[in-house]
C-alpha cells in the first residue's frame, strides 16, 4: 500500500486509471497537487462506472419521462406510479467482473447491491430477476462459473427473502473470459413516501449505518472499468464478501426508520463506497459534507483515509438526519443489532472535507468533482449491414422437423432453466402468481388484486449483427413478454454491457444499440427510468457480444385475469397475432435455427416494425382483459413452432395439431424469427380474427389444441410432448452433473 | 383461534404465515419479536420460515437459543400446540422439542419446487383437515431439509405414529425425495402430537393463484380443532 | 488463551459435502483418496488463563451451541 503522503507520480496517476489530461483537470480544480486520498476519490468518481464518461452523451438521448414516471435516472433507482397510491421502484445493475473472478461472492454481492439501491428509496423489494451470460459450455470454466453464480444469487436472495421470479441465460464463446451477471430488483413503496439522496439542511448529521468497513473491494469501481488480462485472477482480494443476513437486518431497519420522520436523505454505499455516496449526496443538495473518518466503524485496525474512502464493504448506507432525530434513529438500528455512527455533518462550504487523526486529509470542491467529470464523444464506427438471407436460400434440414424442434429446444440457449430457478426461492412472500419459465414473472401486490409483471431480455446475436435493430428488439421483447401476461408495460431499466468503448467498432455498437433502444421506447411510450453501464468487457482484445439488457415492469389491475402460456382445452384454435395468414416462410437470418442446424452465425436479424408492434400488443392486452383468449405466449427464439411446443409443455396435458399454409417453406415457417407475434388460443377463432382485422393486426390460424401430448405438423407426427419435454429438461442438469 | 408467530431478525416467511392464518381464522396472529419473553395467551404458536440469525453456524442453532424460544418451550410443555415450518422445524429440532436434525440437502443445493406429500394420519390437531393417506402438493424451499435421526429414533417415530408427512410421487408411491431425508420424512410430531415440524410450506399453497390450495387443509383443520 | 474447536459429522451420518469433495479430488487425478469427511474449525480467543477452566468453558459452548450432538462430534484444543 502506498502511503497517503507518497508523491503523485505519473505512474500513480496511471494506476488510478486517470489520463494525463484528466489529471490536469484535477490540478486545476484543486489549484494544487492532490494527496493520495484525494487522487483516489477523483479516480473512482471519474471511473467509467461512476461517471459514465463514454456513454453519457448517448444515454441522454433515451426517453426517461412519461405520465407514470415519478423518478427517472440519476437516483438509486427509478420510480413509477402503478396506481392506488403505490409506486414500483426498480433498477438493474451489473456485477460482471467480480463474478468472473469469484462467481459465488461476485453474484451474491451483485444481488445485495441492487436490493440496497431499491430499499434505499423506501421500497420493500418484492421481486428479483437476473440476466446471465456465460461462455461456451465446452469451455473448462463455464460449469464452475454457472454453479458459483447461481449459488451466489440464490444464497443471497433466498436468505433476504425476496423471490427470484424471472431471468434469462445465454451461452456464447464471446463470454468465455467475461461472463455477465446483471441483477434487477423491483420494490414496492407508497408513491408519496419515496426517499431521495440529495443532502439538505446544513448542520444536519451524516450517519453511517450497517456493516463495518474493511479493506475489501478497494478499487472495485476502477476494476469494473478496465479490460481483463491474464493477471485478473490475481485481483481476487478486491472482491467483496456478502452477508445477506446483515442485508436483511439493514432492509428491515431502514424500512422501519422510514415509517418515522427522521430521514432527510439516504444513499446506498455501493461501488466506490463512502466516496461516491457522500459526494453524490453533497452534489445533489448543492452543499458540502464534512466527515470525521475516526468515527467510521471499521473491521480492521490501522485503516488509512484512502482505504476507508475507497472500501467497498457491503451492506452499508449513508443517511442525512436531523440531529434531534439521532436518538430515535439509533434505537431502531440497535434493535436490529446494526452499527449506527454519526460520522459528520452537512456544511455550506460546497466542499467534501475529510478529517482523520485530527488532520484534514481531503478537501475537494464537490461541484467540479462531479460537474467536470470527463465526458467523451468517442469515435464510433457503425456496424456494417449484414446480408439478408432469403428463406429459399436455406436448404431444408436433413433431419425431420420434429427432430429439429427437439434439437432447438434442447440446445444450450433454449433448454429448460429449471436446474437454475429451482435453486432460487421464487415463492417466498407468498405472492408469486407466475413462476419462472413463462414470459414474465408476476408478483401480486399484497392486499390488492394488482400484479407486477417483470422480465429481462436481450438477444445479443441480433445486437452484434445490427446494433440498432438489436437494441430495439431487446426493448420490444420485454414489452411483449409483459403484454403476453395481460399486463400493461409501464417502464424499463437498462444494463448496457459492451467491450472497450475506446475502440470505434465497440463504440459504434453502443451508439447503435442505444439509438434503437430509444426509438423503441419512444414508439411504445415505455421510458427508461434507471440503468447501469458496464464497459471494457474484453479479455485479451476479444469483446463480448453487445448485450444491452432491458428489464421491464408492467402492471395488471386484476391478477385473476392473468394469461399464461399453458394450453387450456383440447379443440381450441391456435391463432398467431401479428402474422399474415398468407405468410409461407419466415426470417431465418441470424436465427437460432441457422446457428444450431446450419452452424451459421450470420445474416441480418429480423426487422422490427414499431407501429405494428404496438398495435398487436395493444390488441393482445385487450383480448386478455376481455377473456377472449385462454392462453398467450410471445414468439421469440426458435420461432413459431417452438412457441407452440412451449405452450404444450407448459400445460403438461395438451399437444397441438399445427397446420402450415399450403406451399409453405416448412422449416422457415416453423422456425423463422419474425418479430411482433403472439400465439393465442381461443374457442371463437372467427370472432378473434374479426377483432384482429378491425384492429389492423394480421392474424393466422395455425392449428388446434390436441388431447394428450401429441405434436403434429400438417398431419405428420413431429415428436411426442413427453419426449420433447424430456430432452428440453435434460440438457442443463446433465451438463452440470458432468465432469469438468 | 388465537395465534402468535415468533419473529427472528432473519425470518422471511413470517408474513406469508400471517396471510395463511388470517385467511383460515379470520384474525391476525400476534407477532412476537425473538428478544421478547412474553407471549400472550394463544391457542397456537408458530415458528416461521427464514434464516433466523443468518443460519451461519447451523440452520436454526442460534434461533433455538433466543429468549422467545424459552417461552415457547414452556408453553409447549403445558400443551400449547406449536407449529414449526422450514427454519421453524430446524429451530424446534435444535431446541430439542423434536428429535433428530436437519442437515444440508443431499444435492448440496437450495431446492424450491412443488412436491407431493403423503399425510400419514389425519388423527392430529394439524392434519384433521386431511384424510388418512391423502396426497397433497405444496412447495418446499430450503437448503437444509435433509432429516436425520439414528435408526432407533426413526423406528420409534414410525412405531408411535410420529411421522406426519412423507415425500412421495404424485401417485402416492415412494419417490421424489427432494433432499435425501431419511425414510422420506418431511415432517414429524413430538410424542404428544402437540408439536409439528415440517420442511414444506403449506402457507404458500392456500389460494388458487398460488397454483394450488392443498396447504389450506392444515390451517382449516387447526382452526376447527382449536376452536 | 486460544481455543480451537473442530466440529465433524459423526461416523455413520451421511456427509454429502465430504462425498462431493472426495469425488472432485478423484477427478482431479489424486489417486488413493478414500473417504473424505468435512467439518468446521472455530477459533475462540478467551480471557481465561487456566487451561483446564478454559477447556471446561469451551466444552459447555460446544454442548450448548457449537455442535449439534445429534449429528456432530467435536474436539477441543487449548493453546496458551
Amino acid at each position: 500500500m502506498t502511503l497517503p503522503n507518497a508523491a503523485i507520480t505519473d505512474e500513480v496517476v496511471a494506476e488510478h486509471g486517470l489520463t494525463q489530461d484528466e489529471y490536469q483537470v484535477v490540478l486545476r480544480i484543486l489549484g494544487r497537487e492532490p494527496n493520495l486520498t484525494e487522487l483516489g476519490i477523483f479516480s473512482v468518481m471519474w471511473s467509467e462506472h461512476c461517471s459514465y464518461k463514454s456513454s453519457k452523451r448517448w444515454l441522454k438521448t433515451l426517453p426517461t419521462d412519461g405520465p407514470n414516471v415519478i423518478q427517472g435516472p440519476g437516483e438509486n433507482a427509478g420510480v413509477i406510479d402503478i396506481g392506488e397510491g403505490l409506486a414500483a421502484v426498480f433498477k438493474i445493475e451489473s456485477h460482471n467482473h467480480p463474478s468472473f473472478i469469484e462467481p459465488y461472492q461476485g453474484a451474491a454481492t451483485g444481488v445485495g447491491g441492487i436490493l440496497r439501491d431499491v430499499f434505499t428509496m423506501g421500497a420493500r423489494p418484492i421481486a428479483n430477476l437476473n440476466a446471465l451470460r456465460f461462455g461456451d459450455p465446452d469451455h473448462p470454466k463455464t460449469r464452475h462459473l454457472i454453479s458459483g453464480v447461481v449459488g451466489g444469487i440464490g444464497g443471497y436472495g433466498n436468505c433476504v427473502g425476496v423471490p427470484t421470479v424471472a431471468g434469462e441465460v445465454n451461452f456464447h464463446p464471446a463470454y468465455n473470459g467475461n461472463i455477465l451477471v446483471n441483477a434487477m430488483t423491483v420494490g414496492l413503496a407508497q408513491a408519496d413516501r419515496i426517499f431521495y439522496s440529495a443532502a439538505a439542511g446544513p448542520g444536519n448529521s451524516v450517519v453511517y449505518v450497517g456493516a463495518k468497513t474493511g479493506r475489501d473491494g478497494i478499487h472495485g469501481a476502477t476494476m469494473a472499468s478496465k479490460e481483463f488480462d491474464e493477471d485478473s485472477e490475481e485481483k481476487r482480494p478486491t472482491v467483496q464478501v456478502g452477508d445477506p443476513f446483515t442485508e436483511k437486518l439493514l432492509l428491515e431497519a431502514c424500512l422501519e426508520l422510514m415509517e418515522r420522520d427522521c430521514i432527510v436523505a439516504i444513499q446506498d454505499m455501493g461501488a466506490a463506497g463512502l466516496t461516491s455516496s457522500s459526494v453524490e449526496m453533497a452534489d445533489k443538495g448543492g452543499l458540502g459534507i464534512e466527515l470525521d473518518l475516526d468515527r467510521v466503524p471499521v473491521r480492521e485496525e490501522g485503516m488509512t483515509a484512502y482505504e476507508i474512502m475507497l472500501s467497498e464493504s457491503q451492506e452499508r448506507m449513508l443517511m442525512i438526519i436531523r440531529p434531534e432525530s439521532a436518538d430515535e434513529a439509533r434505537a431502531v438500528f440497535e434493535k436490529w443489532d446494526l452499527d449506527f455512527a454519526v460520522i459528520g455533518s452537512v456544511t455550506e462550504t460546497g466542499h467534501i472535507v475529510l478529517k482523520k487523526d485530527g488532520v484534514v486529509q481531503c478537501d475537494i470542491p464537490v461541484e467540479p468533482l462531479v460537474g467536470e467529470a470527463p465526458e467523451y464523444d468517442r469515435p464510433h464506427t457503425p456496424t456494417a449491414p449484414q446480408p439478408m438471407i432469403a428463406a429459399a436460400d436455406v436448404a431444408a434440414p436433413k433431419a425431420s422437423l420434429g427432430e429439429v424442434l427437439a434439437l432447438l429446444m434442447s440446445c444450450p440457449d433454449m433448454a429448460s432453466r429449471r436446474w437454475i430457478w429451482e435453486q432460487y426461492d421464487h415463492l417466498v412472500m407468498g405472492d408469486t402468481m407466475i413462476r419462472p419459465g413463462a414470459d414474465s414473472g408476476v408478483v401480486r401486490i399484497r392486499d390488492t388484486d394488482r400484479g407486477l409483471a417483470v422480465t429481462v431480455d436481450c438477444t445479443p446475436r441480433y445486437c452484434l449483427a445490427d446494433p440498432k435493430t438489436g437494441g430495439a428488439q431487446a426493448v420490444v421483447e420485454t414489452w411483449r413478454n409483459i403484454t403476453a401476461t395481460g399486463a400493461t408495460p409501464l417502464a424499463a431499466t437498462n444494463n448496457l454491457n459492451f467491450g472497450n468503448p475506446e475502440k470505434p467498432v465497440i463504440m459504434g455498437q453502443i451508439v447503435g444499440c442505444v439509438t434503437g433502444m430509444g426509438d423503441a421506447c419512444r414508439a411504445l411510450d415505455y421510458p427508461i427510468v434507471s440503468g447501469n453501464v458496464s464497459l471494457y468487457n474484453e479479455t485479451e482484445g476479444t469483446a463480448i457480444l453487445p448485450t444491452p439488457v432491458i428489464g421491464g415492469v408492467g402492471v395488471i389491475e386484476n391478477v385473476n385475469k392473468l394469461a399464461t402460456p399453458a394450453l387450456k382445452a383440447a379443440g381450441e384454435t391456435l391463432v398467431v397475432l401479428g402474422q399474415p395468414a398468407d405468410r409461407k416462410d419466415g426470417w431465418l437470418g441470424c436465427s437460432l435455427y441457422l446457428r444450431e442446424v446450419e452452424g451459421r452465425e450470420e445474416g441480418a436479424p429480423p426487422p422490427i416494425d414499431l407501429a405494428a408492434e404496438r398495435r398487436t400488443g395493444d390488441l393482445v392486452r385487450a383480448l386478455i382483459a376481455e377473456g377472449a383468449v385462454s392462453a398467450c405466449h410471445d414468439v421469440s427464439d426458435g420461432g413459431l413452432l417452438v412457441a407452440v411446443a412451449e405452450m404444450a409443455l407448459a400445460s403438461k396435458t395438451f399437444g397441438a395439431d399445427v397446420t402450415a399454409p399450403e406451399g409453405a417453406v416448412a422449416h422457415a415457417w416453423a422456425f423463422g424469427e419474425d418479430q411482433g407475434r403472439y400465439v393465442v388460443t381461443t374457442s371463437d377463432p372467427a370472432g378473434l380474427i374479426a377483432r384482429a382485422e378491425s384492429a389492423g393486426v394480421p392474424a393466422a390460424t395455425v392449428g388446434t389444441v390436441a388431447d394428450g401430448g401429441r405434436l403434429t405438423l400438417n398431419g405428420m407426427p413431429l415428436i411426442s410432448g413427453e419426449e420433447l419435454s424430456r430432452r428440453h429438461e435434460a440438457w442443463l442438469p446433465k451438463y452440470m452433473a458432468a465432469e469438468s | 383461534m388465537k395465534s402468535a408467530i415468533i419473529v427472528f431478525p432473519g425470518s422471511n416467511r413470517d408474513r406469508d404465515m400471517v396471510m395463511a392464518l388470517r385467511q383460515a381464522s379470520g384474525s391476525d396472529p400476534a407477532m412476537i419479536w425473538h428478544k421478547e419473553t412474553e407471549i400472550p395467551d394463544v391457542d397456537l404458536i408458530v415458528v416461521p420460515g427464514g434464516f433466523s440469525y443468518g443460519d451461519y453456524l447451523r440452520a436454526g442453532a442460534m434461533g433455538a437459543l433466543s429468549p422467545a424460544m424459552r417461552t415457547v418451550k414452556e408453553r409447549s410443555d403445558k400443551g400449547v400446540p406449536v407449529l414449526g415450518v422450514c427454519n421453524g422445524f430446524q429451530i424446534l429440532t435444535e431446541a430439542g422439542m423434536l428429535p433428530g436434525a436437519l442437515m444440508r440437502n443431499s444435492g448440496l443445493k437450495f431446492v424450491c419446487k412443488t412436491v407431493h406429500l403423503k399425510v400419514e394420519t389425519s388423527q392430529s390437531l394439524f392434519t384433521s383437515g386431511y384424510s388418512d393417506g391423502q396426497v397433497i402438493s405444496v412447495p418446499v424451499a430450503h437448503n437444509d431439509g435433509n432429516y436425520f435421526a439414528d435408526p432407533d429414533t426413526l423406528d420409534r417415530l414410525e412405531d408411535r405414529g410420529q411421522v406426519a408427512f412423507r415425500y412421495v410421487a404424485a401417485d402416492g408411491k415412494p419417490g421424489n425425495n427432494p433432499n435425501g431425508s431419511q425414510r422420506d420424512i418431511a415432517g414429524i410430531y413430538n410424542e404428544t402430537k402437540t408439536v409439528l415440524g415440517l420442511m414444506p410450506h403449506p402457507e404458500n399453497a392456500i389460494e388458487a393463484l398460488h397454483g394450488g390450495t392443498d396447504g389450506r387443509g392444515l390451517f382449516d383443520g387447526l382452526v376447527k380443532a382449536l376452536h | 488463551m486460544k481455543a480451537t474447536v473442530h466440529v465433524t459429522l459423526k461416523s455413520g451420518v451421511l456427509d454429502p459435502q465430504g462425498k462431493a469433495i472426495g469425488h472432485a479430488l478423484s477427478t482431479l487425478g489424486f489417486s488413493g483418496v478414500g473417504e473424505v469427511r468435512q467439518g468446521k474449525v472455530i477459533e475462540i480467543s478467551l480471557d481465561e488463563t487456566d487451561a483446564a477452566k478454559a477447556e471446561a468453558d469451551v466444552k459447555a459452548m460446544c454442548e450448548r451451541l457449537l455442535a449439534n450432538t445429534v449429528i456432530e462430534n467435536y474436539s477441543i484444543r487449548i493453546d496458551g
